[in-house]
């Protein structure tokens, strides 16, 4: 099969202007995956499936990452002009301090997508897609239109993640009831607190027991 | 009436007994379980019924496919949240006198997924449970273990007074509030009086 950067070069030859990014493996394996750009992705998805030496007509995973707002804190030299007073006479100088700043990286959620192919036995190709943010706008085009197999996988991404794929013709939530508003799948979920026993509690359950002990019955049995 | 005169008597041809060991006798040997699974446990559920363990030796080969018709509610596998308020209203249309067995330890206590967000941590939050069985799945000998202890009870019932099965007893409820899916989690999170919060050992 075609490496990576073989694919990007044909993508890049068909659609002009596709956008295609490599998103490195670091691991052993080195299974590196293309980076599409939302609004292009489905006419590059249909190259990748259609192409007669690729033939991408099998689509055997779909799945959700999500990446928190991230902080990060760098050490920057800065210089700045100091008044100082030495023997009674003010003097200016110069002078480099290192400081610590912190800024966020906005988090966003991604969808990728394996992609075999029956006909040609190989694979696999690993495409993703990356939302705006992870609040509101969570938007990707839907793949399902492209590969059938999409229409569940992408239904549980949009019920564990809360990617909203547009183009889906049956969007609703897989795993979980409908009431359900969470995405539990997402780094910042908070399960419910539905209080359990455990027979060998101990530092945080202790504390998490001593919150529910007026409501503690025992076993109704003596 | 005295144990060894029973004997005695039947050394002779002659059967004696009360109304109550033959009510219970006849409850205790035709226990009809529903027909109904819920995860792997299910499988051990149906060998169990089957040639080589045969529960049909309990009279309790009968799996009816409605709850109407059934006296069991054989809890076979993990209950997850999105389920459990069809169990618990599946438990509500069965009629009196009725008993569950929750076989394994998702049924029990949620098992291997237990810490899960989408789990019932054990039936016995909503409904009373008569008889609980370990194992991950339980054997079907352990199955067969629970029907015999549940004979037992059924077996050990006094008719009237304290302990009297539900059917004859006039103020015991029978009927279990089903629990509404919420935003977050079912509410309420366990039935008051069913299933008491415990004391946690300090």
């Amino acid at each position: 099969m075609k490496t990576v950067e073989e694919i990007k070069a044909a993508i890049e030859a068909a659609i002009p202007g596709a956008g295609v990014e490599i998103q490195a493996n670091p691991s052993v394996s080195g299974q590196h995956s293309l980076r599409l750009k939302p609004d292009r992705a489905v006419e590059v998805a249909r190259f990748l499936r259609d192409d007669a030496e690729l033939k991408l007509d099998f689509l055997s995973n779909v799945t959700g990452v999500d990446w928190p707002d991230k902080e990060i804190s760098e050490k920057v030299k800065v210089t700045r002009i100091v008044t100082r007073t030495v023997d009674g006479v003010e003097q200016q100088a110069e002078e480099t301090v290192e400081e610590t700043r912190k800024r966020t990286e906005p988090g966003f959620l991604e969808a990728v997508y394996h992609l075999y192919s029956v006909e040609k036995k190989h694979g696999p190709v690993v495409i993703r897609m990356r939302t705006e943010n992870r609040s509101d706008r969570v938007e990707l085009p839907s793949l399902m239109p492209l590969w059938k197999s999409a229409e569940f996988q992408e239904r549980e991404v949009f019920d564990l993640y809360g990617i909203v794929f547009k183009g889906h013709p049956d969007l609703r939530r897989l795993l979980m009831w409908d009431e359900f508003k969470d995405h539990p799948m997402r780094r910042d979920y908070v399960e419910p607190d539905d209080y359990e026993y455990e027979p060998t509690a101990h530092d945080e359950i202790l504390k998490r027991a001593e919150a529910y002990k007026d409501r503690e019955q025992g076993p109704t049995t003596a | 009436m005295d144990a060894n005169l029973k004997i005695e008597l039947g050394k002779q041809g002659i059967v004696a007994t009360s109304i109550q060991e033959l009510y219970n006798w006849g409850r205790k040997n035709s226990i009809w379980p529903m027909q109904f699974g819920l995860a792997c446990c299910a499988i051990e559920m149906i060998a169990t019924t089957m040639a080589r363990y045969d529960l049909a030796r309990f009279g309790a080969e009968v799996f009816r496919p409605s709850p109407r018709q059934a006296d069991l509610m054989i809890i076979s596998g993990t209950v997850t949240k999105k389920m459990a308020p069809q169990v618990v209203r599946l438990y509500n249309q069965m009629a009196e006198p009725k008993y569950v067995i929750a076989m394994g330890a998702c049924a029990i206590s949620g098992g291997p997924f237990k810490q899960g967000y989408n789990v019932l941590k054990g039936i016995d939050r909503y409904i009373p449970v008569d008889v609980h069985i370990p194992g991950c799945p339980p054997r079907p000998e352990a199955l067969i273990q629970a029907f015999m202890t549940l004979q037992k009870k059924i077996d050990g019932q006094p008719l009237t007074g304290e302990g009297r099965p539900r059917h004859l007893d006039s103020g015991a409820q029978g009927e279990f509030l089903v629990p509404v899916q919420g935003e977050h989690d079912l509410e309420p999170t366990s039935n008051k009086g069913v299933w008491p919060v415990p004391i946690t050992i300090r």
